[in-house]
């Protein structure tokens, strides 16, 4: 039982169409008697939820500043400040393609899915102000990306961003979400829920550089439909406690879905993964690529599961995290797992947490490159794979220089490099 | 990076433990600017663990000796410090390393010893070129899908660009066809008479000898050198194995060490 503001009450004072008060008022009772979530169970296992103490944090501020985070060329550009929208801009052309970028109205109930899949999940559904919809119609190519930027600069405020991505039958789009903030303690708790109907082709990619003293904890859903290719990125480069759990329902026949991405710890922040890919029809194929590295006392966690549904026969399921440890005091835990219940499939996973690895070094050392720029060259090298991938390629370029920046904070007290001489 | 002036390798009582086993036991060799010495001796002699150790590789912990470079003592440097003293050393199997580009290495490498990185990018066709190396390949992370033909000259466009005193070569003549191996061999002559580069090729065959001319060769056995001499040496290998000289050891490991004067048979070269 979670005594806080965050009570029924609160959640039906919050504006919106009456569906979307009710479903709010129904989503907070279950907040509110809801336990808190502790390490004992697997899901939060190796986290510090623990420390977080909700009664800290406030509901609502008046929106601040915009973010001024360097956006790659778009087609519609929205922005929320301290969790209120305060601006969508979009071009011409995607009216006329009938995109619509807007909070959730009075007719559309039926868009908004129940995303209960934790205690947070469920106070973003009783509390996510203005719900942001951006639907493409069947058929429609959008061209460029449409970018979402968040901002955060009061102190104490709770924020629950709702994201919903319905892209129609045979549709493209790309969306880039941007999450930046102020030097402030707040909390995050977003949910993005992505729908690709058949044959359509979605790109995804989140930017977490949340400021270091910032919670992060959210969640992404994602329906894949029959031929239809999902392509879901998250960096997360920001943040004290930063967790993104990611659930991938492969629902239609010869569905795709990709889920390909980066972590960097440094400091004392904790990272947080939790993946489930989901087949549940016949001839899909998930594939995913986890890569991190931990610096400082930084940690990382990963844990995915791959489940196969016993009418997913023709499943191809991949699933591999790497982490490279690049201090004494960081930690980083990975554990894969398979449920397979079709025997007519292709799953593999694998995982690796090690320090930089030491032939790689000598290899470039012996060229007269000094350890600390082999280092960087190697770490810059092992994301380079992931960030080849990534959707929304304009974005990569910014992505990986804030990478790169904290890559030259590398602290040099490391692991298994021992000299010979 | 390089001039022509006169440089010594010297390699004095050299002792290396590896993984708690001594596997050199008091090695001495001299290579000077210009000379191609060869290094042969049969499987577990101890070659690769020589070339690893001068380079400084982690974990070959040299309990006694030393290992100078113009008077520079390496043995407490780091490679990349050894590399800017001069060294360099192409592996048997060079390490792929996912992610980092040939050029981008050169250009770090570079720019450490305080060169034009922007200078590295025209250096690097023209060397690819002489081994014909192809360019394509440059964009590749390092020896990353290569064959072995093409990490050979991978390795040799590295030397061409960074134009050390000194090359250690470990079985240059592993996993290439014959065509890489002559490319690459010729490119390593050229060094050695216009860059004036001393070489030290580690290789378990003599066949590398018919494309690489040796001015001196030595017959490493049980981690010490059993015999010096000129390229006969190598033909006389080529008759015999390695049997005699192992016989040798076994029966009179003391005078191991009378061998050990370099060059004892009168120099090959100027």
């Amino acid at each position: 039982m979670i005594e806080t503001q965050f009570t029924p009450d609160a959640a039906g004072a919050i504006p919106g169409p009456d569906w979307l008060v009710r479903r709010r008022v129904a989503a907070a009772e279950q907040v509110a008697a809801a336990p808190m979530p502790s390490v004992e169970e697997e899901v939060w296992r190796y986290t510090p939820i623990g420390q977080l103490d909700l009664g800290r944090y406030q509901l609502a501020a008046d929106p601040g500043e915009r973010s001024t985070a360097e956006v790659p060329d778009h087609c519609a550009v929205a922005d929320t400040s301290n969790g209120r929208l305060c601006g969508v801009e979009l071009a011409p052309e995607l009216a006329d393609l009938g995109v619509e970028i807007r909070p959730l109205g009075d007719g559309d109930a039926d868009l908004a899915a129940s995303v209960d899949v934790d205690l947070f999940a469920l106070m973003n559904a009783a509390f996510a102000v203005e719900p942001l919809l951006i639907r493409v119609p069947p058929g429609a190519s959008v061209e460029g990306p449409i970018i979402v930027r968040h901002w955060l600069d009061a102190d104490g405020v709770a924020v629950f961003p709702r994201l919903i991505v319905d892209a129609g039958a045979d549709s493209s789009v790309e969306v880039l979400e941007l999450y930046g903030s102020a030097d402030v303690a707040a909390f995050v708790s977003p949910v993005i829920e992505i729908r690709a109907a058949a044959a359509a082709r979605v790109g995804y990619l989140a930017v977490q550089d949340l400021g270091p003293k910032m919670w992060h904890i959210g969640s992404q859903v994602s329906h894949i439909g029959s031929q239809a290719h999902l392509r879901a990125s998250t960096a997360a480069l920001g943040g004290a406690y930063a967790r993104t759990r990611l659930d991938t329902h492969l629902s239609g026949r010869g569905a795709t879905g990709d889920l390909i991405s980066l972590y960097f710890g440094d400091g004392e922040q904790t990272l947080d993964f939790r993946t489930f890919q989901d087949h549940a029809a016949p001839d899909t194929t998930s594939s995913l690529l986890f890569k991190g590295a931990v610096d400082d006392a930084s940690r990382s966690v990963y844990t995915g599961l791959i489940r196969v549904r016993p009418d997913a026969r023709g499943t191809n399921a991949y699933q591999t995290n790497r982490n490279i440890k690049l201090s004494e005091g960081a930690w980083a835990e990975s554990v894969p797992n398979l449920e397979i219940e079709n025997n007519e499939v292709h799953c593999s996973h694998a995982s690796a947490v090690g320090p930089i690895d030491g032939e790689q070094l000598f290899y470039l050392e012996s060229r007269g490159v000094p350890t600390e720029t082999a280092e960087r060259l190697i770490v810059t090298g092992f994301f380079d794979e992931v960030l080849d991938q990534f959707p929304v390629a304009g974005a990569v370029p910014v992505v990986r220089e804030r990478l790169l920046s904290k890559i030259e904070g590398l602290s040099h007290h490391h692991v298994g490099n021992g000299s010979g001489s | 990076m390089s001039d022509s002036s006169k440089s010594e390798l010297v390699v004095s009582d050299l002792h290396v433990r590896v993984g708690g086993q001594m596997v050199l036991n008091g090695v001495d060799l001299r290579v000077a600017s210009g000379e191609v010495h060869a290094v042969m001796g049969p499987n577990g002699s101890g070659k690769s663990t020589l070339a690893y150790a001068i380079m400084g590789r982690p974990g070959y912990e040299i309990t006694a000796g030393s290992i100078t470079l113009n008077d520079v003592d390496l043995v407490d440097l780091s490679p990349w410090e050894r590399a800017h003293a001069g060294l360099f050393s192409t592996q048997q199997y060079p390490t792929e390393v996912p992610g980092v580009g040939l050029e981008n290495m050169l250009e770090e490498a570079v720019a450490a010893v305080g060169g034009d990185r922007n200078a590295v990018e025209a250096q690097v066709v023209a060397e690819a070129e002489l081994v014909g190396f192809d360019l394509d390949l440059l964009y590749r992370s390092l020896n990353v899908d290569l064959s072995g033909g093409e990490m050979k000259r991978s390795e040799a466009v590295q030397l061409g660009v960074l134009r050390p005193r000194i090359a250690i070569l470990d079985e240059l003549d592993s996993g290439l066809d014959v065509d890489a191996l002559a490319a690459v061999s010729h490119r390593i002559e050229q060094a050695t008479h216009e860059d004036n580069l001393g070489v030290l090729a580690i290789t378990h065959f003599s066949r590398l000898l018919t494309v690489l001319h040796a001015d001196v060769v030595h017959i490493l056995i049980e981690g010490a050198i059993a015999e010096t001499g000129g390229p006969e040496l190598a033909a006389q290998l080529e008759e015999t194995g390695y049997d005699p000289w192992i016989d040798t050891r076994a029966e009179s490991p003391v005078e191991i060490h009378s061998h050990l004067e370099f060059g004892g048979g009168g120099d090959p070269w100027p």
